[in-house]
């Protein structure tokens, strides 16, 4: 199974601001290095950027979740 | 050229050194690494002076080319260290040519990695100090965090050392577990009912998202303030006193159940309770706290805080005597 994972802990966001589109709905396809989400932590939202491509399958982790280092986020289906 | 190619700044990688100090009653706080031990330890390895200016890297550590013949060590948090790709042993000083490239994969535990470079990272000193102080943006390398693709300088080293001195296992700090931070109760834990100063020796805080060079702001159990009649010159929080300065380490609660511990970049004084204060070589262990983590607070007296000091000190000088054998 291929996921994304965190590379920080912080607070989660699929989304770039509360009022706007999340940035990758289940389902779709992303490339390398695609922005996918925020994590929030020391005061900045860092943006999560994938480490692979392929189809988003499903995301493990909710908006608004905190996530630690090394925590699966993405799970990746076939490309 | 003597410098540091800078191809990743990672998260946040600042220059720091032992910090700088004497303009605290200016309202100026000391910045510097904030796991000293390791910061000191990582100079030792590459033959530089203790307060040498090295890298913190927070969470995801920089990615470094170097372009000369250098010693360099990693130290601090449980990551692994790569060189042009091929693993590495923190904790061990390695000898790199022009060309290599250090790198950093995620973090195992801990939060901060300090690489030291022999010669250290030469940036000007300012008040005495190479520390990046980046709410103000003064020192450092221009007063801020690591960008991607520059150059840092760096001093002249006496020859390339030799290169393979590694510090012993049981003279690495344990990361692992619920961090205990020894912490004198005071300036303000008069405000805390009997329940509420029960309550902050008693829970195992978590480390929240807010959590960074000025302080970290923890969560999980409640503080109870007593009642009393707002003295002149306070504020009207019962958090609130008549302002003094705050120790460095110390804990304060500004409203709420959510303590927060200072730390090397944070405020030098204000109105809130005080409720005590993390000792000196503690805060070595909360640095290597990551949001997520917990820690606890146990109450010692200044008698141990600087019995602990001291212990540091001769923990320094073993390691010392272990890289020069």
């Amino acid at each position: 199974m291929t996921t994304i994972k965190a590379q920080m802990p912080g607070v989660f966001y699929r989304r770039p601001a509360p009022e706007k589109p999340v940035y990758v709905d289940d389902g779709e396809s992303i490339s390398e290095g695609q922005t996918i989400a925020l994590i929030e932590v020391m005061k900045t939202f860092n943006e999560v950027k994938a480490d692979a491509s392929g189809t988003v399958a499903e995301f493990l982790v909710e908006d608004g979740d905190e996530v630690d280092v090394g925590q699966d986020i993405v799970r990746l289906g076939e490309t | 050229m003597s410098e540091l190619r800078v191809r990743a700044g990672g998260l946040y990688t600042t220059v720091q050194d032992t910090g700088r100090f004497g303009h605290y009653h200016m309202g100026m706080p000391p910045s510097g690494a904030m796991d000293t031990y390791s910061a000191v330890v990582a100079n030792m390895l590459v033959g530089n002076p203790d307060g040498a200016g090295v890298l913190e890297g927070t969470y995801i550590g920089p990615t470094l080319e170097f372009t000369d013949d250098r010693v360099v060590a990693v130290t601090g948090a449980d990551v692994p260290v790569t060189l042009n790709d091929e693993p590495v042993e923190p904790w061990t000083a390695i000898r790199v040519r022009s060309g290599d490239v250090l790198g950093f994969a995620m973090i195992r535990a801990g939060c901060r990695a300090y690489v030291a470079v022999s010669g250290g990272i030469d940036v000007p000193v300012y008040l005495g100090s190479r520390s990046t102080y980046t709410l103000t943006g003064i020192g450092g390398h221009e007063g801020r965090k690591l960008a991607d693709d520059e150059s840092l300088p760096l001093g002249a080293a006496d020859g390339p050392g030799p290169g393979g001195a590694a510090v012993p296992e049981d003279l690495r700090p344990d990361l692992t577990g619920t961090a205990q931070l020894r912490t004198v109760v005071g300036l303000c834990s008069y405000r805390l009912t009997e329940g509420g100063l029960a309550s902050f020796l008693g829970t195992d805080w978590k480390v929240t998202k807010d959590a960074d060079r000025v302080g970290y702001r923890l969560r999980g159990g409640t503080l109870d303030f007593t009642e009393r009649e707002q003295p002149f010159g306070a504020g009207s929080d019962p958090a609130n006193v008549v302002d003094l300065g705050y120790p460095i380490g110390s804990i304060q609660v500004p409203g709420g159940d959510e303590p927060i511990v200072l730390l090397n970049d944070a405020v030098t004084g204000g109105g809130y309770a005080t409720i005590g204060t993390v000792i000196s070589v503690d805060r070595d262990r909360i640095a290597q706290t990551k949001t997520g983590d917990a820690v606890r607070f146990d109450s010692v007296d200044l008698d141990t805080a600087l019995a602990a000091r001291r212990d540091r000190r001769e923990r320094i000088e073993r390691v010392r005597s272990r890289i020069a054998r």
